[in-house]
């Protein structure tokens, strides 16, 4: 075995669950010093930049619409700490927390004389469940339902990371929900990036051996994808649900916070969905982004800043107050950091 | 009666009258309510102890209980962990218009059949009706006397090397609330632990003396909040043990699934005591003679090591701080 224990071994996760399951565990806590766990850009809140959650913010200001959102996006500030879905609500506007999509087109059918606008964060996972809405929506002929798509994709901003000159990483933990869609065969591409990478579950009992197989790779100089989490993730991925993808979303040229504009890493609604499109239906404009706020979330997300490391952390940026995303959205690397602060 | 109340039964006319000579007394009837005065007289103690609540948990027909019973207990409790024998409650309703009679009944049926387990009496109360729209069905609001029988209960009497009690397992009534309320999300079978602790408060306090530091009843914000607030002087910290936590397996999946934290959830029907160490095994007796103490379980220590903190000690053997809850708890994305 050839481990260097003079090194710091940098082991990534790009997953929110992952960074919330190994804050939880503890893990850190009893891993050697020279294994790093580090969180990247898995937060799907946590990449959306502040002109898109200002343009949502906008939508509250329309009378007649409601904005059906995921619990952890009402805490989320844009541009201006403070204005966030939240604060929104406590002022007039109607904004309804929802588990799924689903929920936000109930909400919908219950409701036809308001407009529902599901806002439609997450990665991979999330997407076959928004694409499913829309489908439904198409179907049943309900017309004051539409996603504003906030769909990101995984490769992308992997690929971008790693060809950052300063990018200090010897192994990705991948995520073991994006990869039930995509399978092994979707995550391939973590070998042409010349890193270990292990598929992974989320029990504490996944991680630790995930970061043991990566770990063994490493000694013996190997790059290749593994599969810890193999009761779950097949080798061919979910075909079904990316058929659905396919169907009604299209790949299109996206901003990340903290990565900048990546061609083709977002998720848009087909033209012939336009109808249920609320980027269409409602003209929505991003506006320049100008961050007010002295916050570092872009380098949380690429895994640049330790959450504790920014000086903001724990003291003017708070889970009830915060500067940023990345303290307050449910998966944030530092929102993960503040609630399960390693003892 | 009509099927449904309307804004009349609010009026405090006739309709106000019939509502409580013909359901409220009927279903409640004790001496003092029926003298029916503005305020109830009432035999005193030497010291009494004086506690209320508001109660507007939606939906109000949950499993295991149901808004009528939760707001007996709610004050029962608050009493109880004051080292109070609970005696009286006020019974103030807020209804909203359209509210069917037929809940009504069964609620204050609920009262009722809470209020003789707690061995309480409601001596005077108060309703009004709200214009359909302003407020989810009814909102209840019970304040309760106690003679107060075991004094000194406090924060301030903790010391290091004390033991952690929790009566029975945690999360329950938040996780099966938040079940009733995404029954498409998740099916599962759980109960609300809504309970009274007055008897299981009392045997302590009487069997343990200055033994017993503290009580309080873990309800929103769950044990980590209230752990953490037994400890915001400063003075020590506490430290608590996964393993030794008790969570029910139902109420860990479903949280799962909802993206809820048990040791963050409102328990109803539980108690939190810190013991002197020597009396932790005497305490742990007394709680599993009584059914709903049979759960009981030492849960941790209080430390002189981090002041001020809750540290939870995870199976891994790491730990982690657990501060108190800040905002409502979020459900997760993906």
């Amino acid at each position: 075995m050839a481990l260097d224990k003079t090194k710091t071994y940098h082991l990534m996760e790009v997953c929110g669950t992952h960074t919330m399951a190994i804050a939880k565990s503890g893990i850190r806590n009893v891993l050697p010093a020279f294994i790093r766990l580090v969180s990247g850009p898995g937060c799907p809140v946590c990449v959306t930049p502040p002109e898109v959650i200002d343009a949502a913010l906008r939508l509250t200001e329309r009378p007649n619409v409601i904005i059906a959102t995921y619990g952890d996006m009402i805490r989320v500030p844009g541009s201006v700490k403070g204005d966030n879905l939240a604060r929104r609500s406590a002022m007039g506007a109607k904004v309804r927390i929802v588990y799924s999509a689903m929920d936000a087109l109930e909400i919908a059918k219950a409701e036809p004389g308001s407009e529902v606008v599901f806002l439609g964060v997450g990665f991979e996972t999330s997407a076959p469940g928004t694409a499913t809405s829309v489908e439904e929506a198409k179907r049943q002929c309900i017309g004051n339902y539409s996603v504003f798509s906030m769909l990101k994709m995984l490769e992308p901003s992997i690929r971008a990371l790693a060809s950052d000159p300063e990018f200090n990483v010897q192994g990705f933990i991948c995520p073991g929900h994006v990869a039930v869609i995509l399978g092994e065969q979707g995550l391939k591409f973590f070998e042409e990036l010349g890193l270990p990478a292990v598929i992974a579950g989320f029990d504490t009992d996944d991680i630790v051996n995930a970061v043991r197989m990566l770990m063994v790779q490493i000694a013996k100089g190997e790059a290749r994808l593994e599969n810890q989490y193999t009761d779950v993730v097949r080798p061919e991925g979910n075909p079904m649900a990316r058929e659905l993808m396919d169907k009604f979303l299209v790949p299109r040229k996206d901003i990340w916070r903290g990565l900048g504009e990546i061609e083709q890493s977002g998720y848009g609604l087909r033209p012939e969905y336009a109808a249920w499109d609320a980027e269409q239906k409602f003209d929505i404009h991003f506006g320049k982004p100008v961050i007010k706020t002295a916050c570092r979330c872009g380098d949380v997300v690429k895994g640049k800043l330790d959450p504790m490391q920014c000086p903001l952390f724990g003291t003017v940026c708070v889970p009830e107050d915060p500067e940023g995303p990345c303290m307050v959205s449910a998966e944030g690397a530092c929102a993960a950091a503040y609630k399960y602060r390693a003892f | 009666m009509d099927n449904f109340i309307t804004l009349d039964y609010g009026s405090g006319g006739k309709k106000t009258s019939a509502l409580i000579s013909d359901m409220i007394l009927p279903l409640l009837k004790n001496e003092a309510l029926e003298e029916l005065g503005d305020g109830a007289v009432i035999d005193g103690a030497e010291r009494l102890v004086y506690s209320t609540d508001s109660f507007v948990v939606s939906p109000y027909f949950f499993p295991g209980g149901d808004i009528g019973k939760l707001s007996v207990c709610g004050t029962v409790n608050d009493i109880s962990m004051a080292g109070g024998e609970p005696k009286y409650l006020s019974l103030g309703l807020i209804i909203e218009e359209g509210l069917p009679v037929a809940d009504l009944q069964r609620i204050i049926d609920s009262i009722r059949a809470a209020a003789d387990r707690a061995g309480v009496k409601v001596v005077t109360g108060d309703t009004k009706v709200v214009e359909r729209g302003r407020g989810d069905g009814i909102y209840i609001n019970t304040s309760g006397i106690g003679f107060l029988r075991t004094p000194g209960l406090s924060p301030r009497r903790i010391r290091e090397g004390d033991a952690v009690l929790v009566s029975g397992t945690v999360g329950d009534h938040g996780t099966a609330v938040m079940l009733a309320r995404n029954e498409h999300l998740v099916q599962a079978e759980l109960k609300s632990d809504c309970a009274p602790l007055h008897e299981m408060a009392l045997a302590l306090g009487k069997e343990l003396g200055e033994d017993l530091r503290v009580l309080r009843d873990p309800t929103r914000g769950g044990i980590a909040t209230t752990l953490n607030e037994f400890i915001e002087d400063g003075r020590y910290g506490i430290e608590i043990r996964e393993k030794d936590i008790p969570v029910l397996p139902t109420v860990n999946m479903v949280s799962e699934i909802l993206g809820l934290d048990p040791y963050y959830t409102a328990c109803e029907g539980r108690m939190l005591a810190v013991v002197d160490p020597a009396s932790a095994d005497r305490a742990l007796e007394i709680l599993h003679g009584f059914e709903d103490g049979r759960g009981a379980a030492v849960i941790g220590e209080v430390t002189a090591e981090h002041p001020g903190k809750l540290v939870i000690r995870t199976p891994m053997g790491g730990g982690r701080i657990a501060a108190k809850l800040s905002g409502a708890q979020l459900p997760r994305i993906c």
